[in-house]
Formats: structure tokens, sequence, C-alpha cells
């Protein structure tokens, strides 16, 4: 029989306020096995730490329930106080009376009664309970980043800043992502790509850097400290190794007609590129679905001009195997397809861009050279409609119902370099609200409107028309209560942001959660806001949540120190609580492996003793501890009961079924 | 084919056109519409006021008789449309609204949104067939036709799912079945000012105008519509610059069953 103790916490009033603690903790006492039952305000903070380790020496306690928030909270808290005061922290259990209880209830009678019958379930377990000891798992320090956008870049500076070796793998053919296809940034108008080039250049230089771009994460296994991932590296049809990037392959090739992604698609390039002059690595790639020699074996141009002989028509994808200790998601983001909102007759009209396309349209390397031409007839626009929240706060199914947060704030710097560059242009801006916030942003803001003489519209719009060669802009003035159109030569549409698609298969591949809009989800909103719920698995950037450059910049650096506190350990406690088969009773049936998605399970000849001196082999299940997870689908699998996991025994389980059903 | 059919009161008086150019071609096409017995008003505003059932009892009395008859109930007018369609939307997915009216009507069996709402356009399109209409047409209509949709048939698009909102391809459909020329322009699915006409007739009047000129604009000669509403205010409210006919006009017109 166990000795033990139980601690009901008031939570200050957030338990107190619904449930008779008093009452629980008096109650609890005539419960068999109960040796001490105490109630305190606040049982994680000092004192009340202090109140649990005194009891565990003074009533030689081998038991511990804590009646308090989730275990999710505190667990590790309660875990460490009993540790120090000598007694196993696997012999510690948590009740939720909190998010189970107090925060969902209302009537309290009711309520002290459920959380009596979750301490006494708690007890149920505690009494089955075994000590456990963690194991040890050595890390591997070295750390993967999914993304070479500004996230991925400073992320794996940082890491490798520490002197801890990082890979980059990046889909696309160079590093840079989408900060290297805008014009300005906001609130301090400096040229994105002399902030972001030089960085893309140190991740280059560095030799604890490995950029493997146009390469794609095709499998992970493994856990924290020691995943292993397999990498596919495309087939990129130009030898990395020698390539120089003297472009003479872009010029000769005849194939001219590929969108140019990188302008949005607003001009076009040849079948063999270099995505942009100051791309990382400064090496070529051969689209397959343009290249003519791809396509039908004739002409092989490029070959035949470069001087290195760096072009291999033959090159197939290759999949790579590394280990890394920690993994870095930073997938990013891209602008949501609007071809569906027709009331912006964004399909119908070239005029009518999204606000990535004017980035192009603004910039020096982009399809116009810098001078901002209507993509229709080359004209310069005299007036401009921005049009704000497209696709963003949008409670319809067309759009997304957040908002996507870098907007209000680019849109004001378009405006504002609009007005700058040609002040001859009338600019006008339709918004919902305007958010701002952020150091500097409300000034900036102000900025457009006050010294720039930018037309703010409070109202939404309802319709964009060609008339006559001229975009008519339908909205309303919610201010002058009236409606409004505006004659304009160029519409902008501020399109709302979406993550990545491709971060859906990482999610995948990686048991990192994902939210209903496809971002993905940290393991604490405010506490652990870059951690994934996935140990070992961190969150940059876009992917996790809408931010701009700066907040991106800080996530990204508050990863890496992540990464480097665990890259930075030899070794990790691993997990106890790990299935374990009953030898005896396997029969090496094979639906414990056939179920096990981390390959914990393998099989193992053994001799059993049968009595009388004779014996037998039989194949039985093996659980690599190290391996495991604890997820526990084998054990229900199990169909001889073999299978048990060590802290929620089968027995342990129901147990605590059986008190919740006695209630 | 036989279908239950629910006039309202407008194809009563107004736009008897409507109706009778309705039956005409329907029956050239081999749908044979049945009029409801004991019809009443729809209620005719769809009733915005959450906690109003008296206004939805007579559209569910005329669905519920729908469902015993066929299971399909054919509206024309785009006022009866959006009410009844809307009002069995309720009956379907608000269980506070179904519970009240079933409890007030007290039908034989609880009335829950069976019965599925069509309108003449969907019929032609769905039951029918544009392709089968154009075979049956005599007298092609050889015209620049403006399609005039107008905001009752496609609004709320969710519960309406009648075409896409912005934009609408089904009476351009129409009109090419009959041998017309569907003329594109921006205010095709804008509102005709209709609604406020009474408060505010200037600003009707500007909306109807603009709505012509902008159709005489890219080459209409003339505007189809599905609603009694939108045609007497475009033909009321307005300069007169371009004619405005009810869309079953021309359909008997070129089938041959105009019989005036």
């Amino acid at each position: 029989m166990q000795r033990i103790g139980v601690f009901i916490c008031w939570c200050g009033s957030n338990i107190a306020a619904t449930v008779d603690v008093e009452r629980v903790a008096e109650e609890i006492k005539r419960e068999p096995g109960v040796v001490f039952s105490a109630n305190y305000q606040y049982m994680c903070s000092e004192n009340g730490q202090q109140l649990l380790k005194n009891a565990i020496k003074e009533y030689r306690l081998t038991g511990v329930v804590v009646g308090s928030c989730s275990p999710r909270m505190h667990e590790a808290t309660f875990r460490k106080a009993a540790e120090s005061a000598g007694l196993n922290p696997y012999m510690v259990e948590i009740a939720n009376i909190r998010e189970h209880c107090s925060w969902i209830h209302k009537d309290r009678e009711e309520a002290t009664k459920k959380a009596l019958v979750l301490v006494r379930t708690a007890i149920a377990k505690v009494n089955l309970n075994a000590p456990l000891t963690a194991g040890e798992s050595p890390v591997t320090k070295r750390a993967l980043v999914i993304g070479g956008g500004i996230a991925g870049i400073q992320a794996a500076l940082d890491i490798a800043e520490a002197g801890f070796a990082v890979d980059i793998v990046e889909k696309n053919p160079t590093i840079g992502g989408r900060m290297a296809q805008l014009d300005k940034t906001f609130p301090t108008l400096d040229c994105s790509a002399c902030i972001l080039t030089p960085k893309m250049v140190d991740c280059a230089q560095s030799d604890k850097i490995d950029i493997l771009t146009y390469s794609e994460v095709e499998d992970v296994k493994g856990f924290v400290g020691n995943f292993k991932v397999k990498i596919r590296r495309k087939a990129r049809y130009v030898d990395e190794t020698k390539c120089t990037g003297c472009k003479l392959c872009m010029e000769n090739c005849p194939s001219k007609k590929g969108l140019n992604e990188f302008n949005m698609n607003l001009n076009t390039r040849p079948a063999i590129y270099i995505p942009f002059a100051q791309a990382i690595p400064n090496v070529a790639v051969i689209d397959p679905e343009q290249c003519i020699k791809l396509k039908t074996g004739k002409c092989g141009l490029c070959q035949m001009k470069c001087t290195v002989g760096a072009i291999d028509y033959t090159m197939q994808d290759k999949f790579i195997e590394r280990d890394y200790g920690a993994i870095v998601v930073a997938t990013g983001f891209r602008p949501i397809n609007i071809d569906h909102f027709n009331e912006y007759g964004y399909s119908e009209n070239k005029d009518v861009i999204t606000s990535l396309e004017l980035e192009r349209l603004m910039n020096a390397a982009g399809p116009t050279d810098g001078v901002l031409l209507r993509p229709s007839d080359g004209k310069h626009p005299k007036v401009i409609t921005f049009v704000q929240c497209v696709g963003s706060r949008d409670l319809t199914d067309c759009g997304k119902p957040y908002c996507s947060k870098i907007c209000c704030m680019y849109t004001a710097k378009h405006a504002m370099l609009i007005r700058e560059k040609y002040p001859d242009t009338e600019v006008h801006v339709f918004y919902i609200d305007v958010r701002c916030p952020g150091k500097n942003y409300d000034e900036f803001y102000r900025r457009a409107c006050e010294q720039y003489g930018v037309d703010y519209i409070k109202g939404m719009v309802g319709k964009i028309y060609n008339e006559n060669g001229k975009l008519m802009v339908q909205g309303s003035n919610l201010i002058e209560n009236e409606q409004v159109t505006i004659a304009s030569d160029l519409v902008v549409l501020a399109t709302a942001i979406e993550p990545e698609p491709s971060v859906r298969k990482i999610a995948t591949l990686l048991t990192a959660s994902i939210d209903t809009n496809n971002f993905l989800t940290e393991a604490h909103p405010k506490l652990k806001p870059v951690e994934s719920p996935t140990a070992g698995v961190y969150l940059a950037g876009v992917c996790q949540g809408p931010k701009d450059i700066p907040e991106t910049v800080s996530q990204a650096s508050a990863c890496a120190a992540k990464v480097i506190g665990l890259l930075a350990k030899d070794s990790l406690k691993t997990n106890p609580c790990v299935a374990q088969s009953d030898e005896s009773m396997c029969n090496g049936c094979s639906q414990c492996a056939n179920v096990c998605a981390y390959g914990a399970i393998t099989y193992v000849d053994k001799e059993f003793r049968l009595g009388g001196g004779k014996t037998e082999t039989r194949r039985v299940a093996y659980v690599n501890p190290a391996v495991c997870q604890g997820c526990g689908a084998c054990t229900v699998t199990c169909p001889s009961g073999a299978m048990d996991l060590k802290g929620f025994a089968s027995k342990q389980i129901m147990s605590e079924v059986e008190e919740i059903c006695r209630a | 084919m036989k279908i239950c059919y629910y006039p309202g009161c407008t194809l009563k008086t107004k736009a008897k056109a409507l109706d009778r150019y309705a039956r005409l071609s329907a029956a050239a096409l081999g749908v044979e519409m049945e009029e409801m017995e004991n019809w009443q008003c729809c209620g005719a505003v769809y009733p915005m006021a959450r906690d109003e059932i008296a206004t939805k009892l007579s559209a569910v009395r005329a669905l519920d008789y729908a469902r015993h008859n066929g299971g399909k109930l054919l509206t024309l007018c785009s006022a009866c449309h959006n009410v009844i369609k809307r009002t069995n939307d309720d009956m379907k997915n608000d269980a506070d609204i179904r519970t009240r009216t079933n409890n007030y009507l007290k039908l034989d069996e609880v009335y829950a949104g069976e019965t599925e709402v069509v309108h003449y356009l969907e019929m032609l399109k769905n039951i029918v067939g544009f392709a089968e209409i154009k075979k049956k047409v005599v007298k092609p209509v050889n015209k620049k036709i403006g399609a005039y949709y107008g905001c009752l048939l496609l609004r709320p698009s969710g519960v309406m799912a009648f075409d896409d909102p912005e934009n609408p391809t089904i009476i351009e459909d129409f009109i090419r079945a009959i041998g017309g020329t569907p003329v594109n322009y921006p205010f095709r699915n804008e509102c005709c000012g209709a609604y406020v006409s009474f408060k505010n007739q200037d600003l009707t009047e500007r909306r109807s105008n603009m709505i012509l000129h902008s159709a005489a604009e890219k080459g209409a000669e003339s505007l189809v519509t599905a609603c009694p509403l939108c045609l007497y205010n475009l033909q009321k409210n307005s300069d007169h610059s371009l004619p405005v006919v009810y869309f079953t006009e021309l359909l008997a017109e070129a089938l041959g069953v105009k019989d005036d």
C-alpha cells in the first residue's frame, strides 16, 4: 500500500472560486492510502513546493497527487520538487481540477463533486505507479533548417555563430525567399536586397552552413536529438560545383517563354536561368517544362556554350540522408490565389495587380527596370487605387478569416513611394481598418496621409470594371456615407497571405500540428511561441502565423537560441514512459510493429525454459526504449495483452476508469 | 413531366406577362406547370427579424404542399424565389425556427426543408437543358441582349446557390440557347435600387440609368430579367434608354408560342 499525500491548489481564485478546495482536501483524507492532505493558495509557488517537500519527508510519502492545473503546465514543477525531496518523480500524478473542472463549470456543488472524483482517480493511479528512471540518448550536433527565406537564413546564421553545423534545405534554386522579391522595407524604406543579400552571402561563406537549394525534405524519422532526414536533391541539370554563374547559357537559350516566377510572372525568362542577380548559389538551373533539349532531345545549345562543362541533361533526382539534433521549420508564405474574387476583376484586367506584383514593378531589377509602368500598355498610371484586405478578414468562403498583418504597412509604403517618386500621381487607398501597431509604424502610416497626401477612404470595394480603358473602382466611403467610383489607371490589391502549401507535407512528416488555416501550431501561444509541440522542432516566420520582417527575424533568432540550447547538451534524458513487452505472453504476431509509427519494435528469437529441462525458442517483440515515443498504439493493438506502457499500464488506466465510473 | 408551381401575387397583377409566357414556353418544352392550390403571398420581404416566424408561415405552407406534390417547388418571381428558398434554408438549418414554425403550423408531418426550391431558369438549365431548348427554337432571337440578374436571385450566395454572385452566367447561357448574343456589362448583378424607390427616388433613378447606360454602351439592344421588381423599376424610374423584357417573353418568342 502506498503512503499518499494529496495537495489541493486554489490557483488563487481560478479553482477556489468554483471548487470548495477545503472540503476536497478534508474528504480526501478518508481515502485509503492517503496519509496527508492539504490545500494551499498557490501550490506552484516556492512555499507550495516547500509544503510538498516537507510532507514527503515528514510523512514518508511514497506517492503524491496534486489537484491543480493541467499537467502540461506544472507536472514538471511538482515532479522536480518531489525528486529533490527524495521521491521518484514518476510517483507524482496531477489531477487537473482547473481546465477539466473549475474553468468549465459554474455550479460550485457539482464542481466540487467532480474535483473529488478527479482526485480519487489520480489516487487510484498512483496506487499502481512504480518508480521509473529516465534513460539517456545522445544528441546529434547538427541542425536542419527547412526553408531558405529570411527566417531560415537568420536561424542558420545564429546557429552557425554558436559553432554548430547547420543545413538549409530550400525547394527553390536559390535562397532569399520572399524578402528577395521586395523592393523596399517598412518602416525605414531601406532596400530589401541591400539588407538581405549580405546575410545570404554570409550563409554561403560560413564553413558551418551547408546550403542545399532545389531540395526538399522527403522523409523524417527519429526524435529530438536524433532525427534522420531524407532529402531529395532535385535534378538541376547543372553541376553546382562547376557552374560559375557566367550566364552564357542564359544568353544563348532559344526557349525564352518560361514565366519569370521571381518577377511574379510579369515577364519571361530562358529555360536555363539564374533566378536573380544576387542568387545564392549563383548557379543556373534548367526548367524541364521549358527546355527544348529535355522535351524533344534536340537543341543542346547551352551545353555547347558552357565553357566549364557544367551542363548535364541526364541528371536525375538524388537522395541523401543526414542526421540532425534539431529542426527549424521556416517554410514561409505565398499570396493567396485571387482568381475567384470576381468583384475585383483580377483575371480580366491586366492593370489590376497584386501588391507583390507592384513590388516587382517598382524594383530596379524588375521587369520595368524600376519605372512604374502599367502592364497593359506600358504607360505611366496617373491615378492608382489600392484595395486593402483582399481576402483577409474575409468570412465568406473566398478568402481567409485572419488579418494578414503586413498589408496595412506595405500599402502605406507603396502609396508613399509612388507619391515620392511620381508626385503627379493621385493615390487612393480603400481600407476596413488601418492597423499599424509597432515601433515607428503608426508614424509611418500618418506620414503617408499627412505628408504625402495619400487619400485614405474607409470602406470596402464592391466592384472593379473596365470602362473605356479606365478601371472604375466602385466602393463605399463610410465616413462621408456615400458611394464613390474612382476612375483609376492601376489598381493594386493587398492580397492576403497564406502558408506555403508544402508546409502541410512537412507538418505530417514532423508530426507537428497545423491549424485550420495551415499555420503551424506553437507549443504554447504565449510561453512557447517558437517551439512546435513535437520536441526538437522549432518554428520561424510566417509558417507559424502572419508576421513582418522584424518579427520574423526575432523569431528566427529565438529559434536559434532554442536549437543552440539543445545542441549544447551531449545527451538528453529520455522519457521512461515507453512500451515494454511481457515476453512470456508475446506470441510474435507482428501487429505491434505494424502500428508503430516510430519503427521502435523489432523481433528477436528467444529461448524459454518450459520446465523438466525442456526449452522452446519463440519469436518475441523487443521495444527499443530510445526510439519509442510512448504513444501507446502498440498496447491497444496487442491481441494477447503482452504489450504495456510504463507509467500508463492498462491496469493503471482501468483503475482510473473504474474510479470515475464508481462516482 | 409535371412540376408544382408557385406563381406569387405579382404574377397575377403587374407581371402577368412573366407568368403567361412561362406557362406557354414550358408547355412547348414538355413541362407541365401545375399551379398549387390555395397559395398565399410568400411573405414578400424576407423576414430579417430572427424572432419572427409569422412572416415565414405562408412560405412554409407552400413548401409543405410541394413536398407532398412531387417534392419540387417551381418559382418564377425573383422575390418569391428568394423568400421561399431562404425560408426553406431556415427550416433545414435553424433548429429554433424549425421547431417554432412546426409548433405553430401543426402539419401532419414535421417540415424540415425537404422540398427542393427550383427557379424557372434553373429548371431550364438543369431539368430541360439549354441544348434541348436550342433544338426547339423556331425563331432565333438574333439580338444583342444584356442579362440583368439583379440581387435577389444571387444573394445571399451561400443560401441561394444560384450562380457565382460576382460573375453569373446562367442568363447568358439562356440567351445563347434562344439564339441571341449576350452582352457582358459590369452592372448586370448590381442592385437596381427598387428597395429605396419610395425613400430616395433620385438614387433609384441614378442606379437604373447607370445599369441601362452601361448595357447600352456595350452594345445591348435590350435587357432581360426574371424579376418583376427590377423590370418595373428599370422601366418606371429611368430615362427609358433601353427596353427591358421578361426572359420568358423572349423564350416564348423563340419557341414560336408567343400568343399576342
